[in-house]
């Protein structure tokens, strides 16, 4: 493979800064608001989030297809505000992948070099080299209609990276692909950024993707940033309910009565300690057992309500306590034990939960 | 098997055709055989000759009122693309309800009656009507009424349609992001328009254009009520041919030549305009298909 061309000759990227970024089209609640963010030259970031939320439009305001309403957006540390989205030197890859479809497979690639004004010598060189990287080499002549899904978004990626981009802006790239090509391209995807080096802003709503593929995440709620930080922390140490319940499963137990190092759930007293004055407890369905509790453990009675098997493991739905608040257990493969109906007895070691602030921050 | 699912199929097949035979035998009777007899007519059934065709090229008019309908007819297609193509652009760009009123707006020409339109515009173009009372203004003493100027400008109007439709179905069908992707990659708005926006709407321009330029070919009342018996077109020189000087097998072979450079032009758009009608399809519906 060509790692040493001109396409990625130890490319770092640009710093991308955001600095109190707010975008307002005149709605109730502004659609962006006031989100500060700085994405680290050569970062995968991904701004992950429901729809709405503000990722897409965030995205749109740094590739310029968007105006600012407040705050300033910077390109190592140089004010874009205003500079159009033709001279930002941003790659873009879409949904639909964009390619033109009156243009083969070399034009596409070969379109932001001759809005460059290359030499066609330098252009033909290039081309060849990206969709060696992309591996679509022989497509060359292929319009974009006689492609699969997949390889379109190939062609659109090689695109999108074929002219050394400052930083390459992928706008939720993979969703109208199929499970399993997803899963191809998010590898391809993964090998690109490493081999290309530049700056990736990634945006999407599935946060398997947003986990498997970032460095940091940005998960974005009603036009702000909820929660900045690497998937493992935000995993682990969610600050907030809506943290904990978008990335991955959880048991949320609220509202809760919050005493000194102690906490109050209906009417058990568990171990734990929060600064928050409203906060819920989170335990993850991986760190459920059932059984008698251990000491160091803070536990529920529980009934099962069905396990599902799902191959590698089973999973529990229980229902706590006397209100019957839903939750999951993550049970051995090869655990028939229980039956529905049967009254059970949850329980969690301290380490392992975590104390979230509950209301959204106002 | 395979033998007889085919055997079945083409049954079905055959038993749908019966569903054309009413218009087929329509289209027989009061088409094909009048064309029939006039394609013989032309060639001076039932003495073979040639002299009507020598005649069309040698009798010093039917070349000229060619000409002169060519060049109307081809200002006519100018006019309405240039005046169509921005409205089928603007109608793609607003609301659906702002959408529904430029709609109605460009089909009312069709919903009134042929008469009322011409008259109306032979009023709006006489000798003291608003169009010369507008040019006095300057100066200029213009009088559009039985001039080719004024058909052309009344032809416009009820053509209008035919260019707006073809055209907003195309320029409908043209993914927007498209224009956005070329942004990204570094061209200036008007460069992208001109390099991915045009070039995937060339294919309503072909067949907004072909249906324009055919239509005003054979163009008969408003060129006979707007235009001027000096200056007549090709539809008002067959009639005068057939109603007055009764001379069938020249009308015939008149008549015969505008079809057959109607039909070879109509060919060719198809051919132009098909290729990349296909590529604008496709561009309206993106990766339907996923095959991995």
């Amino acid at each position: 493979m060509a790692t040493n061309g001109t396409l990625h000759g130890g490319q770092t990227g640009t710093q991308i800064r955001l600095t109190g970024v707010s975008k307002d089209y005149g709605l109730a609640t502004p659609a962006v608001d006031d989100v500060s963010l700085t994405i680290e030259p050569g970062e995968f970031m991904t701004l992950l989030g429901p729809s709405g939320s503000g990722k897409t439009t965030t995205l749109n305001l740094i590739a310029g297809f968007e105006t600012l309403t407040g705050g300033t957006i910077a390109f190592d540390g140089k004010d874009v505000g205003t500079l159009p989205p033709h001279k930002r030197n941003l790659g873009m890859l879409f949904q639909n992948y964009a390619l033109f479809p009156h243009m083969t497979v070399a034009q596409n690639v070969a379109y932001p070099l001759r809005e460059r004004r290359l030499a066609k010598a330098d252009i033909t060189r290039k081309v060849a080299e990206v969709l060696e990287l992309v591996q679509l080499t022989g497509r060359d002549d292929h319009h974009p209609a006689q492609l699969s899904g997949g390889q379109q978004q190939r062609v659109a990626l090689a695109r999108a990276i074929v002219f050394g981009p400052s930083a390459l802006l992928l706008d939720e790239p993979l969703g109208a692909l199929d499970r399993n090509l997803r899963a191809t391209l998010q590898a391809e995807i993964h090998r690109i950024h490493s081999e290309v080096g530049t700056t990736f802003v990634f945006v999407t709503h599935d946060q398997e993707e947003a986990m498997n593929l970032s460095d940091r995440i940005a998960l974005f709620n009603n036009g702000r940033i909820e929660q900045l930080g690497t998937p493992e922390e935000l995993y682990q140490n969610p600050r907030t309910l809506f943290t904990a319940r978008f990335l991955g499963d959880s048991n949320v137990f609220s509202p809760l009565a919050i005493g000194d190092g102690k906490v109050t759930w209906e009417n058990n007293v568990w171990s734990a300690s929060t600064s928050f004055a409203d906060a819920a407890l989170v335990v993850r369905p991986e760190d459920v057992r059932l059984g008698s509790p251990p000491p160091d453990s803070n536990s529920v009675n529980a009934t099962v309500r069905a396990v599902e098997y799902m191959g590698a493991y089973r999973t529990a739905l229980l229902s706590f306590g006397s209100s019957g608040v839903l939750g999951r257990a993550r049970l051995d493969a090869a655990d028939t034990s229980l039956a529905p109906g049967q009254q059970v007895t949850a329980w969690w070691p301290v380490a392992q939960q975590r104390l979230v602030l509950s209301k959204e921050p106002s | 098997m395979n033998f007889r699912l085919l055997y079945f199929r083409t049954m079905v097949l055959r038993k749908q055709w019966l569903l054309l035979l009413p218009a087929l035998a329509l289209l027989a009777a009061v088409l094909l055989v009048p064309l029939g007899r006039s394609v013989l007519q032309s060639f001076g059934s039932p003495d073979w000759t040639l002299d009507h065709f020598r005649a069309l090229f040698t009798d010093g008019v039917t070349l000229t009122v060619l000409a002169r309908t060519a060049l109307t007819a081809l200002a006519v297609t100018a006019i309405a693309f240039l005046l169509g193509y921005p409205y089928a652009y603007l109608m793609t760009r607003v609301g659906p309800r702002m959408r529904g009123i430029l709609l109605v707006v460009v089909l009312v020409p069709f919903w009134t009656s042929v008469m009322a339109r011409n008259f109306a515009w032979i009023i709006i173009l006489q000798r003291g009507g608003p169009v010369n009372s507008f040019f006095k203004l300057f100066g200029l003493d213009v009088v559009l009424y039985e001039s080719v100027g004024g058909v052309t400008v009344a032809m416009s109007q009820v053509l209008l349609p035919f260019m707006v439709l073809p055209l907003f179905s195309a320029l409908g069908g043209i993914d927007r992001k498209l224009l956005l992707a070329a942004r990204g990659l570094g061209s200036h708005p008007v460069v992208a328009f001109w390099k991915i926006y045009w070039p995937l709407s060339r294919g309503g321009v072909v067949s907004g254009m072909i249906l324009v330029f055919t239509l005003s070919l054979g163009f008969y009342v408003t060129p006979a009520l707007v235009g001027s018996p000096k200056q007549s077109l090709v539809a008002q020189l067959l009639g005068q041919r057939t109603t007055q000087l009764l001379d069938f097998q020249g009308a015939s072979a008149l008549g015969l030549v505008v079809l057959v450079v109607t039909l070879v032009l109509v060919a060719w758009a198809n051919r132009v305009g098909g290729t990349i009608s296909a590529i604008g399809t496709v561009a309206a519906a993106p990766a339907a298909k996923d095959k991995p």
